[in-house]
């Protein structure tokens, strides 16, 4: 099982992203943003980061770089129902997903205007999607969160299409972080195959290192299931 | 050599954290003539030879393609440099 990790430059979480598929058991396969092709992976992750310096809008120079030629012809239309490639789009990952309009919306700076660094509870309210099949419907797991311009923001229609689609992937619980319309922390494209989120899952796949909720008799690590996941996902498919 | 200006405004539906900080910066200072502030972009592209309407119309293109996200952002001006002075005296050009 094959997962790629793209390398943009500016590109800060592809170290951590490429660990945690091989934490899962898959193979990561690091990709980088000039490459033409994508070495044959079953899936693929874009990682957290500041690619481009986020010159210009984050993920707005990503977007048009030539690995993500070949991930936006693989991965499909958004509202496609065929399953495209699974991509996650992790943080910086999910804003270039939104600029190449794999995902609807846009990012935009967080409300407060400051940076915002902490552990994040989150509600999964999608798990029929490439990313979170070994998630219960409606669990609540805690991953970091860093970030600042993770504002999700949409006009109503399309807030009120993704939601009454089911393509709210996750929400954040214990407070709105960053400004994020309805709460939204993540989404998905219609066939479940295309999954952006701001917070991190791959810096929650070690007991040691993980958030720190072992007080709520959670070992930290409620992120390896996105990994797991989609090496479930693919073997499914 | 010809200039073309392009000037991007985040789309009014959409919270401006930028503006609303220079609002509250402007009261800071004193200057409560000034309620709400947007904050947007302005680019400068050069091109060899004059400022033709094809290259206006390229302009747009590359405008709704890089330089704004139509999600968040309108283009609210695409004309030639001698249309939109540097020294703000005046606001020359309608929207694009």
């Amino acid at each position: 099982m094959r997962v790629g990790v793209v390398t943009f430059p500016g590109s800060l979480d592809d170290v951590d992203a490429a660990r945690a598929v091989r934490v899962a058991g898959g193979e990561a396969v690091p990709l980088w943003h000039g490459d033409e092709d994508l070495r044959g992976v079953d899936a693929v992750v874009l990682p957290g980061g500041f690619s481009y310096g986020d010159y210009l809008r984050c993920g707005a120079i990503a977007r048009f770089a030539p690995v993500m030629r070949e991930i936006v012809r693989l991965a499909g239309p958004p509202d496609q129902a065929r399953p495209g490639l699974p991509v996650l789009g992790i943080c910086n990952g999910f804003q270039v997903l939104c600029e190449s309009h794999l995902l609807p919306g846009a990012l935009i700076r967080n409300d407060h205007r400051k940076f915002v660094c902490r552990d994040q509870r989150l509600r999964v309210e999608r798990t029929s999607t490439a990313w979170t099949n070994q998630y219960q419907d409606g669990e609540e797991i805690v991953i970091p969160l860093k970030n600042g311009e993770g504002g999700f923001v949409a006009d109503d229609a399309v807030l009120d299409r993704i939601e009454g689609e089911g393509r709210v992937a996750f929400r954040y619980l214990d407070g709105n972080p960053n400004g994020s319309y309805r709460d939204i922390a993540g989404i998905s494209n219609a066939s479940g195959t295309v999954v952006g989120l701001m917070p991190h899952p791959e810096h929650a796949v070690d007991p040691l290192f993980g958030p720190d909720v072992a007080a709520d008799g959670q070992p930290g690590t409620d992120g390896l299931r996105f990994f797991t996941s989609v090496l479930k996902a693919v073997l499914a498919a | 050599m010809g200039r073309v200006v392009i000037d991007v405004m985040p789309k009014p539906e959409i919270l401006d954290p930028q503006g609303k900080a220079v609002a509250g910066a402007l009261a800071r200072l004193g200057f409560s003539e000034f309620g709400a502030a947007r904050q947007g972009k302005r680019f400068e592209l050069e091109v060899d030879g004059q400022v033709t309407e094809e290259v206006l119309a390229r302009a747009r293109e590359a405008a709704t393609t890089l330089l704004s996200n139509p999600v968040i952002e309108d283009v609210v001006r695409v004309v030639p440099a001698d249309a939109a002075p540097a020294d703000g005296a005046t606001s020359g050009g309608g929207p694009a």
